[in-house]
């Protein structure tokens, strides 16, 4: 009979302890950012798709080799690159460089891979498309209209 | 009144009346909108978000979105259904959620129609709400459905019975079952809140059982049953629904204030007798309020937990208050 | 008491089918129901099956963490660890104090994590639409943590065989320790709106009792089988990377229900902030990855590496042949034993209480499928 009435009085407490804990959270600062119209700062160390790396001081602005070690090695198979050899120029001339981001799953194996240093990600994260194609990155007209 | 009313070719009587009935199909409508948006506002609050937003002003114009999005919705009526009942179910829902704003007293002159039974009539009409939500689970051909409307009949006629006797401990004091009579006998700051405070909490429990509000929501159980008896019902059929479970909503509130708080009492406002309205929306939505919190910060009761809830706790209180409150009365 | 009923007529059958809101995942339950009494609930697993298993043979050693982190990606880099733990015993590899101190560190990140995000979703298949929301807000803190040092939020590809791949600085100290005190002062409010809330546990209290011995039949481990009072965890009984330097407790519960894998959790998480404190307090310098040659070749042979994931024992099992790729690679993963205690825990149960059933046993079905 005794617990009866415990259980009415500690049941009771915890009902109306849970709603003042509600109620106070009621009057905080909502904890939601309105994107896209308010945004948040990215961490610099963000993986997005890959970038070649502008460098200014090499010819080409890049310092892809065309090795394809990262062809080679990507797990997901989501590099297509070509070089070729050019009259007067040492070593191979990158052509193009197709990323599909459609099968890339981030992984880090290509940017830690490439002798030269020549990949690194970039902080994108606003990816629209309105099909497959518009995630086939050139990586290569990438680095080359940075400059402008 | 009469002498504006009097038009020569229709008894003043009708005419009011039939305005009566239009104000309610406003209030139905205008409460369905209101309470719609608060409770996503709110629920949005309480878990630390905005709610509505981007339609109109901090979301105002949401419902009007949403109205339009379901009217203009497929009627989709699935193959083996029992289509009449199908078709019939939101509108058994619906339609008797009308009548009892015509009994209500708003004010002093706000009333449809006062009935010497009023409450007895109110408690009826709302009872008709079980039959149409097992005619929903029944003719949706669907299990899920069938589960949620199952419970829904259990859990409603068990919670009439503590309901009923609390509303008996209070008609003993006035002894009256006409709603303004029940008004008339707290007025003063006499209300029967401050008599019967365990009255109070128990016929708030059983409204919040008998209008499926959480944490009674089982027929509507959304992380077990996916919607329950309304499962199947899209656009229109499932908004009259919508709809109808607001309105029972604002019915059960306001029979609490009629019978615990006092009805229209208040401090003194000028046009008194039509103005005093103002405080019984207030009381109302203040009451409508406390149960948007209550869903929120609560899970789900077990059905027969909830079944031994009503036998074995609020029975037994109401049934020893009737008897408390009418061996006080009688010294 | 759970309200058990008899063998009768009238039965039907009802599927919890792979899209529910209740199962967590794509697992497809199928009830026979008397009532609404469960009578022999039968799971059907294989709505998930992304062949990992088969893909670990076709791939090379490194290539293979990225297939690690989306077999359980609520708990990724502990199978992070898992994979290059097991490669490294395999190759006699050894990865460098201060990167088993990472690994260790953003490890018990990850278990916070999950179990907050456990404690949330169970609450949400009970009803209540609130706690979920403030454990997602706290969640949200580790995520941001971890984005600025491994660079992704949920499927993670941080660490390499011989240590990790980029260097934990002061801010991330820092921001932990501030996460730390955040999380400690949350903790009472979780107690007092869920775990005293009495509805909650008239849900959870005396649901699904079962004792050590079915435990120990069905091959369960975790904080599943820490609820029925036998104390086995990994770091303490074959301890692996530094776990032997830290001082943490094992909870245990001893009545075997719903309620005490749900308390063993929640003090885990309190076990997980002490485990933190004291990893960043004896973080050492050095390097944080090890000369590895580049191309990896590994030694014929077998080895064998595990781990405590939030959900139990995960065990890596590989077997090499001498080339770049393996032979076979066998993983053990907590939920598919926990799952196999369905049928007989639940026979005779009311459907609200199967729910909750299946929500304290913290099932994550792409891992049962893999």
């Amino acid at each position: 009979m005794k617990e009866y009435f415990a259980l009415i009085f500690t049941g009771g407490k915890s009902l109306i302890v849970g709603m003042m804990i509600t109620l106070r959270e009621l009057f905080r600062p909502v904890v939601t950012v309105q994107y896209p119209r308010e945004k948040l700062p990215i961490s610099p160390n963000y993986r997005g798709h890959t970038i070649l790396i502008r460098d200014d001081e090499k010819p080409l602005k890049h310092r892809c080799i065309s090795c394809k070690m990262c062809e080679r090695e990507c797990p997901s198979n989501c590099i297509d690159l070509a070089g070729e050899k050019r009259e007067g120029v040492k070593g191979m001339v990158l052509i193009k460089y197709r990323l599909d981001f459609t099968k890339c799953s981030l992984c880090g194996t290509c940017v830690e891979i490439c002798p030269t240093d020549a990949l690194d990600f970039s902080n994108e994260y606003q990816h629209v498309g309105f099909s497959r194609e518009d995630f086939h990155y050139d990586l290569l007209a990438m680095v080359e209209e940075e400059e402008k | 009144m009469s002498a504006v009313m009097n038009t020569g070719f229709l008894p003043p009587e009708l005419l009011r009346i039939i305005f009566a009935v239009v104000c309610a199909i406003v209030i139905v409508f205008g409460n369905a909108v209101v309470m719609g948006y608060l409770e996503r506002k709110l629920a949005g609050r309480f878990q630390r978000r905005p709610g509505p937003m981007e339609v109109g002003f901090h979301g105002i114009l949401q419902l009007a979105v949403d109205g339009v999005k379901l009217v203009g919705k497929q009627l989709i009526v699935p193959k083996q259904t029992d289509k009449v009942l199908y078709r019939l179910a939101p509108i058994i829902s619906f339609a008797p959620a009308i009548m009892p704003l015509v009994v209500i007293p708003f004010s002093p002159k706000l009333q449809g129609r006062d009935f010497d039974v009023g409450l007895i009539f109110i408690l009826a009409v709302v009872a008709i709400n079980v039959l149409a939500i097992l005619i929903a689970g029944w003719s949706s051909n669907n299990k899920y459905s069938l589960l949620g409307a199952m419970r829904s009949v259990a859990q409603n006629v068990a919670y009439e019975i503590p309901m009923l006797l609390t509303l008996l401990s209070v008609i003993l004091v006035t002894g009256t079952f006409s709603l303004r009579g029940i008004v008339e006998a707290q007025s003063g700051g006499a209300w029967f809140i401050f008599l019967m405070p365990v009255a109070f909490l128990i016929f708030f429990a059983a409204t919040l059982a008998e209008t499926n509000r959480a944490p009674f929501d089982l027929p509507e159980a959304e992380s077990e049953l996916t919607a329950g008896f309304m499962t199947e019902f899209s656009g229109m059929g499932f908004s009259l629904f919508f709809m109808a479970e607001y309105t029972y909503m604002f019915i059960a509130c306001s029979l609490t204030v009629i019978l615990f708080l006092g009805g229209w009492s208040g401090p003194p406002l000028p046009y008194g007798e039509y103005t005093s309205a103002l405080w019984f929306f207030a009381k109302v939505y203040a009451l409508l309020l406390t149960m948007i919190w209550i869903r929120w910060t609560f899970p789900r009761v077990r059905f027969d937990q909830l079944l031994n809830f009503c036998w074995k706790y609020l029975v037994p209180f109401s049934l020893v208050h009737l008897l408390v409150t009418a061996v006080v009365l009688k010294l | 008491m759970t309200t058990r009923a008899e063998k009768g007529e009238q039965r039907y059958v009802l599927n919890m089918g792979p899209q529910h809101p209740s199962t967590h995942g794509v697992l497809r339950v199928i009830l026979e129901m008397e009532g609404e009494y469960v009578m022999d609930p039968q799971p059907v697993l294989g709505y998930g099956h992304r062949m990992h298993e088969k893909m670990a043979e076709c791939r090379s050693w490194p290539n293979f963490l990225p297939n690690a982190a989306r077999m359980d990606y609520l708990a990724a880099l502990i199978y992070n660890h898992g994979y290059v733990g097991v490669v490294e015993r395999l190759a006699g590899i050894e990865a460098t104090p201060r990167a088993e101190y990472i690994r260790v560190i953003t490890s018990e990140l990850n278990r916070l994590q999950s179990h907050l995000l456990w404690l949330g979703v169970l609450v949400l298949d009970l009803g209540a639409f609130t706690p979920i929301m403030y454990t997602f807000e706290d969640r949200e803190k580790i995520l941001d943590i971890l984005e600025d040092v491994t660079g992704s939020r949920l499927t993670y590809c941080y660490m390499r065989v011989g240590g990790v791949v980029r260097d934990i600085d002061d801010k991330f100290v820092e921001r932990t320790r501030e996460y730390i005190k955040w999380q400690r002062s949350r903790m009472p409010m979780y107690d007092k709106l869920v775990t005293g809330n009495i509805i909650f546990r008239k849900r959870i209290e005396q649901i699904g009792e079962f004792s050590p011995d079915m435990a120990r039949r069905y091959g369960l481990t975790g904080p599943v089988l820490r609820g029925t009072g036998i104390p086995y965890d990994i770091r303490r009984a074959e301890p692996y990377s530094v776990y032997p330097e830290f001082d943490f407790e094992i909870p245990t519960e001893t009545s075997g229900d719903c309620m005490a894998a749900y308390l063993v959790r929640v003090r885990e998480i309190e076990q997980s902030l002490r485990i933190l404190e004291q990893a960043l307090d004896k973080l050492p310098d050095g390097p944080f990855m090890a000369k590895v040659p580049k191309k990896l070749k590994l030694p014929a042979g077998d080895a064998c590496y595990t781990v405590e994931s939030p959900r139990g024992e995960l065990v890596y099992h590989l077997i090499g042949d001498g080339s770049d790729t393996p032979y076979r690679m066998k993983i053990r993963v907590p939920s598919f034993s926990n799952l196999s205690l369905l049928p007989e825990l639940c026979s005779g149960m009311l459907l609200s209480d199967l729910c909750a059933c299946m929500g304290s046993l913290d099932l994550v079905i792409p891992e049962i499928d893999r």
